[in-house]
């Protein structure tokens, strides 16, 4: 079997870590590459296919762990770098993950 | 006999108060299939039918649940839609167990992993996994009908999943009580946009209730009562009407142009740290965003970011505020708001240090990263630069020079850009006593820094917080003074900090001739309820 081409590294900065929305987005965007991508929370894994939302969530990424992917297929560069993005992007700047809002907060 | 009153406290999810009917629910999971095992093709075809229904059912109710609402429902739309979720299920079926069966244990033992974790939001995801799995379930037995919530009634029960919420219709009011639930939950988030009073985590016997008829739900106790006694009950009214007539009366000025007294219009802008912060607004709330702060995409160990990010970040607000003004300050880093590896570590003084302008000129790479996507971001909408920290006006002239040179570059590239206007913050005392001497197109006074500059106050002391005062008429006359410059010149003066948004000091503002404020969006509605108030008296 090939070997993963490709790997990258983001820190997550949202306050809540890998959560519903940033997992949708993540594996919205993972979905539109051609190249096998995987997710892992360290270094050494463990990996998880990057594509599978349900596979992504039981990671349970916190907050401050840093996500690492690695690739491989034609677009694996492509894919880490969009991939890598969305993260230090904070999922574009998606801060408030459903859910995330203290109670008492909501009237302001 | 009429029962005695029960008095029970949890946790509130979502403050308010509702009074109605119980309407009792249990989540148990009901009957299981009626009919036997069939051959496994036929067992796998009905699962594959029931997800492919439960899909269908979720992305209607997703079309019509409002913004929040459809993100969590694409949340279980992606859950439902990954077969990983299903394929232990299809596994069983293959060794000879019923659809029903092989779906519930593995939807369950997906539902333990979330249960068991400690933090409180992967928790509340157990919620939505209990969501997927009774809907197919429902399907697969054939008994989906959901017994509506009757109009106002307290949905008293164990749990309530999302769907089910958002199946419901609040609009004639109502309440939530729940013995598990959860205050970090999707239907939490879903109870507070929609201001159902919600409480959680109630010590309450769900079979003892079955025959009572009535409950309050107060969010502000935590409380719920069951058949409450006369006295209780008007105790509830006077509490929620005093609740009520505060909300109301702010929400009800959040959402029209801001008058004074005497019919002066104000402006009246929002500032902004974070771009999602917009997302649950509506820009015919104000007129505009009046400071964008853009430290947000320099935080955490991520580096700096490139251009393209930057461009994205500022474009979408551009686009959300459709035409009105966005003023987008360039990175103010230094003092309060350090940035590993940009700001200097060890000044004795960093808030008379390299900070704001000082800190983008003396790393021009990074200042004109920002620069050019700003002109991008400009093509999109009313993008404006505000350059902070300003107390000489060379520095604007730097800025200026920096500016010319991003578009210049762009142009060559062939992107598409827009030459910004370009203004300053006066924050710093110089730049307010000659703020004639500066060539800007716009002046925004941000009162925080020039209130703690003008009294030698830090804005972080207690022990000097009576001298950090922006009502000080020290303060209150050179903000006068750039008011009174702008009106000679034509150019546009407003205030963006925490002084406008407080109502004991707009009066002096807007005395002062301020006739726009930029305030947080929390500050918005009592700002212009503060501003309501005032009579300016007078010409201007």
């Amino acid at each position: 079997m090939d070997e993963f081409t490709a790997t990258a590294s983001a820190p997550l900065t949202n306050s809540i870590g890998l959560h519903a929305r940033p997992s949708v987005k993540l594996t919205k965007l993972a979905k539109t590459f051609a190249s096998q991508i995987e997710v892992a929370p360290g270094e050494d894994g463990p990996w998880v296919d990057a594509k599978s939302i349900v596979k992504v969530m039981a990671v349970k990424a916190a907050k401050g762990t840093t996500l690492y992917f690695r690739a491989k297929g034609p677009d694996a560069r492509a894919a880490l770098a969009a991939l890598r993005d969305l993260v230090a992007l904070n999922f574009l700047a998606d801060e408030a993950d459903l859910g995330e809002e203290a109670p008492g907060n909501a009237h302001g | 006999m009429r029962m005695a009153e029960l008095r029970v406290t949890g946790r509130v999810a979502s403050g308010g108060f509702a009074a109605g009917p119980v309407a009792l629910f249990s989540t148990e999971t009901g009957a299981r299939a009626p009919h036997g095992v069939g051959e496994p093709a036929t067992e796998a075809q009905a699962l594959r039918n029931a997800i492919a229904a439960a899909l269908k059912q979720l992305k209607n109710l997703a079309a019509n649940a409002g913004s929040d609402g459809a993100d969590i429902l694409a949340f279980q739309i992606a859950m439902l839609e990954d077969e990983t979720l299903s394929e232990t299920a299809f596994a069983s079926i293959g060794t000879g167990v019923t659809a029903d069966c092989a779906w519930r244990t593995a939807l369950d033992a997906e539902i333990g992993g979330y249960e068991s974790v400690e933090d409180v939001h992967f928790k509340a995801r157990a919620s939505d996994l209990r969501d997927i799995r009774d809907r197919v379930a429902g399907i697969l037995s054939g008994t989906t009908t959901d017994p509506g919530l009757p109009t106002g009634a307290i949905f008293v029960g164990e749990d309530l999943t999302p769907s089910r919420f958002l199946s419901m219709d609040w609009s004639g009011g109502g309440g939530i009580a729940l013995t598990q639930g959860s205050a970090s939950g999707h239907v939490a988030t879903l109870a507070r946009a929609r201001g159902v009073p919600m409480i959680v985590g109630l010590d309450l016997d769900l079979g003892g209730i079955a025959r009572r008829a009535e409950a309050l739900v107060d969010g502000g106790s935590a409380t719920l009562t069951i058949d409450p006694e006369t006295a209780t009950r008007e105790d509830f009214a006077a509490r929620a009407r005093a609740a009520m007539k505060s909300r109301s009366s702010t929400d009800e000025f959040r959402t029209r142009p801001a008058f004074t007294a005497d019919g002066t219009p104000i402006a009246l802008y929002i500032n902004i740290a974070d771009p999602a912060e917009v997302e649950t607004l509506d820009p015919r709330i104000c007129d505009g965003i009046g400071l964008v702060r853009t430290e947000f995409l320099f935080g955490g160990k991520r580096g700096l970011p490139d251009e393209e990010t930057q461009y994205q970040a500022y474009r979408r607000l551009a686009e959300w505020a459709a035409g009105k003004q966005v003023t987008i300050r360039t990175l103010d880093a230094g003092a309060d708001k350090p940035i590993a590896g940009l700001t200097l570590d060890h000044e004795a003084n960093p808030f008379l240090g390299i900070r704001g302008i000082r800190l983008s000129l003396a790393k021009p790479e990074i200042f004109r990263t920002q620069l050019r996507a700003l002109c991008r971001a400009a093509a999109h909408g009313a993008v404006e630069i505000m350059v902070p920290m300003v107390a000489l006006p060379r520095e604007l002239e730097l800025a200026r020079g920096h500016l010319e040179e991003a578009l210049s570059g762009l142009r060559a590239a062939g992107l598409p850009c827009r030459r910004p206007e370009l203004g300053i913050m006066v924050e710093v005392p110089a730049a307010a006593i000659m703020v004639e001497t500066f060539d800007a197109a716009f002046f925004s006074i941000g009162s925080n820094d020039l209130t703690q500059y003008v009294m030698a106050a830090a804005r972080d002391s207690d022990a000097v917080a009576e001298l950090n005062d922006p009502g000080h008429p020290a303060v209150l006359r050179l903000i006068a003074q750039v008011v009174a410059h702008g009106a000679k010149v034509g150019r546009k003066v407003s205030l963006c900090g925490d002084a406008g948004g407080e109502p004991k000091f707009i009066g002096a503002l807007l005395g002062a001739g301020l006739r726009a404020l930029s305030v947080s969006p929390a500050a918005l509605g009592s700002a212009k309820e503060a501003i309501a108030r005032v009579n300016i008296g007078g010409p201007g």
